[in-house]
């Protein structure tokens, strides 16, 4: 009994360490981009932040578009299959506009992004510490929050909302593309009604969920890969976690979120 | 400079704090461990202004460790470190940071940045630290290519070059800044012995025309000979033994003497095991 509570209370401690580092790594991250600069202290890497901006948007866009496009497809036949029952098939189009501009278009770009930048950014910092590039760094008077950090986390901060706000076009084009040619929906209708269940509020909270996943995703892997000890062993175990955290934290957050909307938005 | 030969006592305090006596570079009483592994148990050592400090010492015995102090990542368990007569721990972010812009070191692995050419990783320093418009980054980016002989190498990037060749870019980006201090983690260890002549040459040269105070981490006795004015050996983590290169060379210190000749039998034992080897290899339980 006792030592369940032992490992519980473990449990705990290290995860409200590992919360701890990341909000300083995210605080420390907030001052470079915003008082550090002000004050002198040394100005935010524009190219870099910009390389890690194509990263993020350009270079990760087809697969986020092939993703989405699918599941705004399997969404329609699925919706369809309990509708069609009803006899109101043209709910689909509601469907498909409220889910993809709430929940799945932030939720699966944070997935994909996970995979695709969050696993890279922390093999590519872990790799600079076991290479004692950070070390270099450090001992140059470089700050690595500023040179490494800085960069990816303000670029998944601007990159984020925009990659999704395309994405949930692409998705509701997905549905549009099953319910128009299988459905046989009158598309003029279906755009109508799309746009009809959307509001302002919906397309807000989805912004809000794909910002905060994108801070998620970039600082859980640039602590990942900034805790990297041992060698080529330590980066890999560095990425597995980034990941696997990533993902936990953007469907926790998702929960958190859209509880506090479906109360107060 | 006396020799003096420590021993296992600990070594010669230097407590008194005299502003003015040139010394760059002061350690004191450095202990440090890694979890179990006591690597520094008490280091004394100080450098003066324009000297060439060599630091010899058997693999593993906590060489880079020091510089690793010196450079600020690491905080001693005990002991102090100071660098222009400032106390590192007691230094601020900024303070630091200002102290880190006034030397230069060169690791023992090169520590090149991998996602950026050779020429950028020289220029690197200087793009962030000084306001120099580009095309003087550019010619000083040569200039300091040319002193290790890379001239030709400024758009390859580091993954593209051989160990020894990182190693010089290394030591280009170390002196990008002109620093007043350089610390040299094996600078000629992995390069043939004409480019190690040239690097020794630069450190000379550097120490002549420039007046910069060197503190050299070195297995290469033929290349600590020729650039040092003090040598210094560690050894289960004190500094053992300290004097110019002919006292070194004629010492009586067992310790200094095997090292220097490479002598396989003396007093430093090859194999750090602590279990006796005949017992450790009977330890095996036979399998059934
Ligand atoms: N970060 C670390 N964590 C744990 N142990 C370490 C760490 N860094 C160094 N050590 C240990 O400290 C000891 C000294 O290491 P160091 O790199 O200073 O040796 P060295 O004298 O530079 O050796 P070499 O000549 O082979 O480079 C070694 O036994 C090493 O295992
Ligand atoms: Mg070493």
């Amino acid at each position: 009994m006792t030592s369940v509570l032992a490992a519980v209370g473990n449990w705990f401690f290290s995860l409200l360490r590992y919360l701890g580092g990341l909000s300083y790594l995210f605080c420390d991250g907030l001052w470079w981009i915003g008082a550090g600069p002000l004050l002198g202290k040394g100005r935010i890497r524009r190219e870099e932040t910009f390389h890690q901006m194509t990263r993020i948007s350009i270079r990760s866009f087809g697969i986020v578009s092939l993703v989405i496009f699918f599941v705004g497809m399997i969404l329609a036949f699925q919706m369809a299959y309990v509708l069609k029952t009803l006899g109101v098939v043209g709910y689909v189009a509601d469907i498909i506009g409220v889910a993809m501009v709430r929940e799945m278009g932030p939720l699966l770009v944070g997935m994909v992004m996970t995979g695709y930048a969050g696993a890279a950014i922390a093999a590519e910092i872990g790799t600079m510490v076991v290479s004692e590039e950070v070390i270099a760094l450090e001992s140059s008077a470089l700050n690595p929050i500023r040179f490494l950090v800085v960069p990816r986390v303000l670029a998944a901060m601007i990159m984020m909302p925009m990659v999704t706000m395309v994405a949930i076009y692409v998705g509701i084009f997905g549905g549009f593309v099953v319910a128009v040619w299988i459905l046989d929906l009158d598309r003029i209708e279906y755009l109508r009604r799309t746009v009809e269940a959307l509001t302002h509020t919906d397309l807000i909270s989805g912004l809000i969920k794909a910002e905060i996943f994108g801070v998620l995703i970039a600082c859980i892997a640039c602590f990942e890969g900034l805790s990297v000890t041992g060698g080529a062993e330590g980066v890999g175990r560095a990425t597995t976690n980034a990941v696997v955290r990533s993902i936990i934290a953007i469907i926790v957050s998702d929960l958190v979120f859209t509880a506090i909307f479906y109360y107060f938005l | 400079m006396a020799l003096f030969e420590a021993g296992r006592q600990p070594g010669p305090p230097a407590a008194s704090h005299r502003a003015s006596d040139g010394v760059l570079i002061r350690i004191e009483g450095l202990r440090k461990s890694f979890g179990d592994l006591l690597v520094l148990d008490g280091v004394n050592l100080e450098v003066r202004k324009g000297e060439t400090v060599v630091i010899m010492g058997g693999s593993g015995c906590g060489k880079s460790t020091v510089l690793r102090h010196l450079i600020g990542v690491l905080e001693p368990d005990d002991g102090k470190v100071e660098l222009f007569d400032q106390d590192l721990s007691q230094l601020d972010e900024d303070g630091l940071s200002a102290l880190r812009r006034r030397f230069g070191i060169l690791f023992q692995s090169g520590a090149l940045y991998n996602s950026m050419t050779v020429g950028e990783n020289v220029a690197l320093p200087l793009r962030e630290h000084t306001n120099l418009a580009e095309d003087i980054i550019q010619i000083i980016v040569k200039i300091k290519l040319e002193l290790v002989g890379l001239r030709d190498f400024e758009s390859l990037m580091p993954a593209q070059l051989s160990g020894g060749m990182r190693k010089r870019v290394g030591l280009a980006r170390a002196i990008a800044l002109d620093p007043e201090i350089v610390f040299y983690d094996e600078p000629t260890t992995g390069l043939d012995p004409i480019v190690a002549g040239v690097i020794d040459k630069l450190i000379n040269d550097l120490k002549i025309s420039l007046g910069i105070t060197s503190l050299v981490v070195t297995h290469d006795m033929e290349s600590a000979f020729r650039i040092a004015d003090r040598m210094v050996m560690l050894y289960e983590g004190r500094v053992v033994a300290s004097g110019t290169p002919e006292e070194i060379k004629k010492t009586s210190n067992p310790l200094v003497r095997q090292f220097v000749q490479g002598e396989p039998d003396g007093p430093i034992p090859l194999r750090l095991s602590k279990v006796d080897y005949e017992a450790d290899l009977l330890s095996f339980k036979p399998l059934k």
